[in-house]
């Protein structure tokens, strides 16, 4: 969010204005009545074109900023309740440049963007007026130098006046980039203000996972977790991948790429049974173990939406019986909690002892079918007709 | 025939002492795998045996490659150490390296990967499950009893996929399968694979496997209309994939209107590739294609 991509540039020493976070009408009053004169009211939520979905507004008053705060807070931008605000005062732009930093998977390494033509969506630059979009290649080991930045900013022809100073913001934004772990550093506008100043108005942050867990222990204070949905954040704290998506058949697999299959494959069968869709993604990894089976049905049976779940497992690593097992012990451990259909399709290591095990069981939610379209349309028929 | 790794290849494992390295060693040498030794820095000249094998420990990879001979390098190194673990053997010139940590930072790789330019050794991975040639050799994880020797060449970013497309085709079996990994940034790319299975002879046709996210077979689609003779069957996960959430692997993600699979399988499907709808479809087309060679 825009507050905490700011508290960063902060931190490095990037020229920005960080404001007041407030949660409450009264809290955005208190603010603006402290900042005194113009401020600016707007929504902190993970997605862009809050202007235009009216959760920025200017308030000329501290009365004003209450009001536009009790309207944004509570209101819904691309399907995200915004629950605070970012209150600042208002510093009206002379201009509005635009700069970033991102990952770029297509050259395996990083690049800078930049342009003098701030303040809307990148995007719309490039389709207008290409040539303003000015793209740098960085390379990983050198990362960004004096003289890297200083042709980074002569190329995207910032105004000879502010050249100093962009250089030094350009070096300043590169050390957020690599100090924090990010995959995107992105200013937009930067602003040039009254007396010729440089300033982050507005920005955006995206960090890496992986880095985050290795070595910035300290990044765990931006995970907001009241945007997200319930059942995510309790899979979350159990350590499980899940997705919650918006479907009947409730899944859960080994390995992403298995499991992204299987929601495509339950997608196919449901045209043939009544439309119905994945509800999840869910990847239990290697260690299919009864208590990471329980965890997993625990989560997809507390969505309601849920009819049926399909248990699509190749023994690779983890053979089939330690699977069937991991089932078995699951269903002992959620007793009267396991009230949905459960289709199984075993494969792979020991798969003879894995079904083996299940039809001994022979519990009654428990169907096997030995592929994984047949199961699928299994597990989409069984939602269908529930 | 096969690609990177034969029968001939001595491997060393980088992190053999560790849990990962420990267990996945003995499957390896159980495979019938040539591992020749391991590296860990504070257990140099001790052994450990596993798989029923004595293994020796040396300080540096350049060490065990001078008393081995070895040409391979698996690493199972934690990933806050990764990066220094691939530069550790990047330097000894070792000719393979598979990367099977998941988890490394990206910057760290995208580092490796700039390391790499101009040196001798090509990297696997990271967040892959390594290379198998069936019934020759293994580095890495995949389980080497699902399929044997064969026609097919495979490609795949997915450990799981990879395993369940040789499940479904061992009838036929594999030159060599390998699984490039998930993440944003990966050494070894769908391109490098298809213009290897390309060049060796006893590759008859290749499956590739793709997924959601960046645009790496947008352009291998790009790389086999102009270079690839053989018959390529295509596979791409992750129709069903929401907007801006990571599924699972690191690079997973379909970002606005880019990395989608939709995209990705008309961009196959423009560059002459069969592009199955399921894994058992995409198999089907494979069998078809053997059929009639």
């Amino acid at each position: 969010m825009e507050f905490q991509a700011k508290e960063l540039f902060a931190k490095h020493g990037v020229a920005t204005t960080l404001g007041v976070v407030a949660e409450t009408p009264e809290a955005a009053r208190a603010a603006a009545e402290e900042m005194g004169g113009v401020t600016v009211v707007k929504a902190q939520v993970k997605a862009g074109g809050r202007g235009k979905a009216g959760g920025v507004k200017i308030a000329k008053t501290a009365d004003e900023a209450e009001s536009y705060a009790r309207d944004i807070i509570g209101m819904e931008i691309k399907g995200l309740r915004v629950n605070r605000v970012l209150v600042t005062p208002a510093t009206p732009p002379v201009e509005e440049y635009y700069f970033s930093f991102l990952l770029d998977r297509s050259n395996r390494s990083h690049l800078c963007i930049a342009s003098v033509e701030g303040g809307v969506e990148i995007e719309e630059v490039a389709k207008t007026n290409p040539d303003a979009v000015r793209q740098t290649p960085i390379n990983a080991i050198e990362g960004v130098t004096p003289e890297k930045a200083a042709e980074i900013v002569d190329d995207a022809k910032f105004p000879a006046e502010l050249r100093d100073q962009a250089i030094e913001m350009v070096q300043k934004l590169w050390k957020v980039y690599v100090e924090e772990d990010a995959t995107l550093v992105e200013v937009n506008p930067l602003a040039r203000l009254e007396g010729d100043k440089l300033e982050a108005l507005d920005g955006k942050v995206s960090l890496d996972a992986n880095a985050s867990e290795v070595r910035h222990p300290d990044h765990e204070q931006f995970e907001i977790r009241d945007e997200e949905d319930p059942l995510e954040a309790a899979a979350k704290d159990k350590g499980l991948n899940y997705v919650k998506l918006d479907g009947q058949v409730g899944i859960i697999g080994n390995g992403a790429g298995l499991v992204m299959s299987t929601l495509d494959v339950v997608a196919y069968a449901g045209e043939d049974h009544g439309g119905v869709k994945p509800a999840n993604f869910l990847d239990i990894g290697g260690g299919a173990n009864a208590q990471v089976m329980a965890d997993g049905l625990h989560i997809i049976l507390g969505d309601p939406q849920v009819k049926s779940v399909f248990v699509n497992v190749f023994g690779g690593i983890t053979a089939c019986d330690e699977v069937a097992n991991g089932i078995k012990g699951a269903l002992e451990i959620l007793g009267d909690e396991a009230s949905k259909p459960l289709v199984v399709r075993l494969d792979g290591n020991n798969v003879d002892e894995g079904r083996r095990i299940l039809d001994e069981l022979n519990h009654p939610l428990v169907t096997q079918v030995d592929t994984m379209d047949g199961a699928a349309d299994k597990a989409a028929e069984l939602a269908h007709q529930a | 025939m096969s690609i990177y790794l034969n029968k001939d290849s001595k491997i060393i494992v980088q992190g053999m002492t560790g849990g990962m390295g420990a267990k996945h060693t003995t499957l390896m040498v159980e495979s019938g795998a040539n591992i020749v030794g391991g590296v860990n820095a504070r257990k140099a000249g001790t052994t450990v045996e596993l798989g029923g094998k004595e293994l020796p420990v040396y300080g540096t990879v350049e060490e065990a490659m001078k008393e081995t001979g070895a040409d391979v390098s698996v690493a199972f190194v934690p990933p806050a150490f990764t990066k220094d673990a691939c530069i550790e053997a990047i330097d000894a010139e070792i000719p393979l390296l598979v990367v099977i940590t998941e988890g490394v930072p990206v910057l760290d790789t995208a580092e490796v990967v700039a390391y790499l330019e101009g040196k001798s050794t090509r990297m696997i991975g990271p967040n892959c499950p390594g290379i198998i040639t069936p019934e020759e050799s293994l580095a890495g994880i995949t389980p080497h009893t699902i399929a044997g020797k064969g026609p097919v060449g495979l490609v795949s970013k997915s450990g799981t996929l990879t395993y369940q497309m040789m499940y479904e085709l061992k009838d036929y079996g594999f030159t060599t399968a390998i699984g490039i990994g998930g993440d944003p940034i990966i050494g070894t790319t769908h391109i490098d694979a298809l213009e290897a299975f390309e060049n060796d002879p006893e590759t008859k046709a290749i499956v590739m496997i793709g997924e959601i996210g960046g645009d790496a077979e947008e352009r291998a689609a790009a790389y086999i209309k102009e270079h690839v003779t053989k018959p390529v069957v295509g596979y791409v996960a992750g129709f069903t994939a929401p907007e801006g959430k990571t599924m699972g692997h690191a690079g997973a993600i379909v970002s606005g209107s880019s990395g989608t699979a939709q995209a990705k399988k008309e961009a196959l499907e423009a560059a002459g590739v069969k592009v199955g709808k399921t894994p058992s479809e995409t198999a089907e087309l494979m069998r078809e294609i053997l059929n009639q060679l």
